[in-house]
Order: structure tokens, then sequence, then C-alpha cells
């Protein structure tokens, strides 16, 4: 399946993009894409830490991943 | 009465406290957060601001649900300005109210405490020199 994934702060500058595609199994999960997107942008295991909000909420590691899903992935937040 | 606001535009405490007036509270907390013009002795030139706007309302809907239940206070006014900021613009603005001081002080410090570890906004510092996305590396 595709998967659209979008991107801020840092990350934006890591994919060198403010949204990628992505094309992952049908049966991948939330590990699965944080799994492909390390091998793809190594910088991403750099970071502090990052997490995938699925639908505008933090998603855990084993959540079931959709094509439909809004995607986006998470650096250390610095609001305030 | 709840309000949250993210906006470009310049954040107005009057507003804000007019949002959270009501008779039945006589405690106040604001709490303003404001840009500095320099972080570990370099000068910052401007911060700018970025934010998932669906999801960062929602994450600050949670915390303040989080703050009126766990503090009982009445009334949360939070307004975040993003985009382009310079050394003494106001970044936020958070107002409590209720009847009792102590909830509103303990209740205004747990929106901005939490706000600053759930809330998808994220802030890069330019410098002279260069530029560096907040809290991004260990």
């Amino acid at each position: 399946m595709k998967l659209k994934i979008l991107a801020f702060g840092i990350v934006k500058d890591i994919f060198g993009n403010s949204e990628i595609e992505l094309q992952m199994p049908e049966t991948a999960n939330v590990k699965d894409l944080k799994n492909e997107l390390e091998e793809k942008y190594e910088a991403l295991k750099r970071l502090k830490s990052y997490f995938i909000a699925v639908n505008e909420e933090y998603a855990e590691d084993d959540l079931q991943l959709h094509p439909n899903n809004e995607i986006a992935i998470i650096p250390p937040v610095s609001g305030g | 009465m709840i309000d949250i606001k993210i906006t470009d535009q310049k954040l107005d405490i009057n507003q804000c406290l007019e949002i959270a007036q009501d008779l039945g509270s006589g405690g106040i907390a604001t709490f303003l957060g404001t840009v500095r013009n320099q972080t570990k002795g370099k000068s910052v030139i401007r911060l700018e601001y970025e934010c998932y706007e669906p999801m960062a309302i929602k994450e600050i809907r949670k915390i303040i649900d989080q703050a009126i239940a766990q503090f009982s206070v009445r009334n949360i006014v939070v307004h975040h300005r993003i985009g382009t900021l310079f050394p003494g613009d106001e970044a936020i603005i958070i107002v409590v109210s209720d009847g009792h001081r102590d909830a509103v002080f303990e209740a205004c410090k747990y929106v901005i405490d939490t706000i600053k570890q759930t809330v998808p906004i994220w802030k890069k510092e330019v410098f002279e020199d260069g530029e560096e996305w907040i809290s991004a590396h260990p």
C-alpha cells in the first residue's frame, strides 16, 4: 500500500519535503514504518526521539496502518 | 469556558482575560511566554514556529480537559502564536480563572509544562551564523 507521510520541523529538513510517499506491505504497522523510514533516512536515528501520529493522535508501535490514514512524523516538540 | 487559538498574528492578553472573565472567579493566573534574545550565550535574531495545527488543537484540548478535572478550575484560555517571532514577542498566553488561587496557579503551571511536552509545535532558533531546531538532538 502507498502511505502519505507528513513531515514537520527538523523532519522536513531530513526529508527535503513537507510530505513523502512510501510503499509498504499491506500488513505494516507503526513499528514497520519506523524501521523503513530509518533505513531510508538515517538522520532520524540521530534525533533525541520521534513519534508517529496516525489521524492526529500519537500512535503505539503495534497499530496497524491503512492507506487512508493521515500519518505524520512528530520530532521532539518545542512549543510554548 | 475553554478557548484555544493558534494564530500567526500578535497575541492579545486583554482579549484572553476578557474570554476568561467570570464573575464567579476571584483568582486569575496568567502565563506569558516571550521570545528571549539569547540562548546559551548566542544572540537570537528570530524564532520560526511551525505547527501541526489540527493535532495541536486536539492535544491542547486534552491538556485543558485534564487540568480542569485535576485542579477543578473553571476557565482556561490558551493562545499560541506561530510563524516568525522576534525577541520580546509573546509566543503563548495562558489564562486560568477560578475561585481559588492555589488551583489557578497549579493548573496554569500544569498547562504550560504539558504543552511543552506533547503539543506538536516546533521552533527553530535563527542566529547570526546559523539555525537550530530546538530539542531535536540529544
